[in-house]
């Protein structure tokens, strides 16, 4: 298979494709660094955006963590444990690994 | 999170720390990113390019899905303004955490800001500075790069098992930023559960980011409305 007529890209479209996509991604991390004024936002606004953390790990997390496999339990399982070993005030670091460790024999079983 | 030994490190060692998990957590992703894209046709220089350049894993994925089927520039790079359009609003939440500074200093680290490193930032106790976030993001971005580049010329990934339960790796990082806010203020335990649940009911029909977006705005009007009604 010829990959270069597959693909139907040559050289440097893909470095043009690379390009446009590296500024659509960086504008928008950029501008409200530095269009906005942390000080000049109504404290209402600024309340809001504080809250923004809690609502966004909540959005990341949930549904896509159901989706890392076929099974939906899969993802529920490293879910859970991944709370029970948060709850215990451990280390980020051992989060992820016993939700990894655990997740990983239950693969092997499967 | 809060040791004694990390307050009194500078902030950019308190970054690399930090950060740590994040590299983690890319590794697996960032193998498997190298590896499609040698399926996919492109080259080394363009695959380490794209990593090195946007930095932003669920749109390079579906970059290497789009050339795959031979859709044209336009449409991939509009399709990557879309999923990733949800930055603007992480980067509005960092910039009233972030400590007054140059805007040279900002525009560098607005470049690191993925979701995970986003993640990390915003829940992390106090205000946060560029030192913080330039080794925070610079771990972040080294495992991103180099793992890119590993999985295209190793053209193999983790063994099965081990990368099947690697992928839970960043959505257990985000419960472990998530648990400590929830254990000490019952409003973060409403925005996520709220989002979560928002966020089950726009993917259906909307595209992720947008989906994200959208959970993530509802979750936060709706806690104002309740904190209005309660005074």
């Amino acid at each position: 298979m010829n990959l270069e007529t597959t693909l139907g890209e040559t050289n440097s479209t893909v470095w043009i494709i690379i390009l446009g996509m590296t500024l659509v991604t960086y504008i928008p991390r950029m501008l409200p660094l530095v269009a906005l004024d942390a000080e000049k936002i109504p404290p209402v606004l600024a309340r809001m955006l504080r809250n923004i953390p809690y609502a966004a790990l909540g959005a990341l997390i949930f549904p896509g963590i159901l989706g890392i496999h076929d099974q939906l339990w899969y993802g529920l399982v490293g879910g859970i444990v991944a709370v029970g070993v948060a709850y215990t005030g451990a280390h980020l670091i051992v989060v992820v690994l016993s939700s990894v460790v655990v997740l990983s024999a239950l693969a092997l079983l499967l | 999170m809060t040791s004694r030994a990390q307050t009194q490190l500078p902030g950019f060692l308190q970054g690399i720390q930090a950060g740590l998990t994040i590299a983690i957590g890319y590794m697996p992703i960032a193998l498997a990113f190298g590896l499609l894209a040698k399926n996919t046709g492109i080259s080394l220089m363009h695959t380490v390019g794209m990593s090195l350049f946007v930095f932003a894993g669920a749109s390079q994925f579906m970059a290497l899905g789009l050339l795959a089927l031979g859709t044209g520039t336009v449409e991939i790079i509009f399709s990557t303004f879309i999923v990733n359009i949800r930055h603007l609003l992480m980067s509005m939440s960092i910039n009233e955490k972030a400590v007054p500074e140059s805007k040279l200093r900002k525009m560098v680290y607005a470049f690191g800001i993925t979701d995970e490193v986003f993640a990390v930032a915003s829940t992390r106790e106090g205000g946060v500075g560029s030192h913080y976030l330039y080794g925070l993001s610079l771990m972040a971005y080294s495992s991103w790069v180099i793992n890119s580049g590993i999985g295209y010329a190793a053209g193999t990934a983790l063994p099965p098992a081990f990368q099947q339960g690697m992928s839970i790796a960043l959505y257990a990082m985000f419960i472990g930023l998530l648990i400590p806010s929830v254990k000490k203020y019952r409003k973060a335990l409403f925005l996520a559960v709220t989002a979560g649940l928002l966020n089950s009911l726009l993917v259906l029909i909307l595209p992720v980011g947008w989906a994200i977006i959208g959970a993530t705005i509802g979750a936060v009007l709706l806690m104002e409305l309740i904190q209005k009604e309660e005074k």
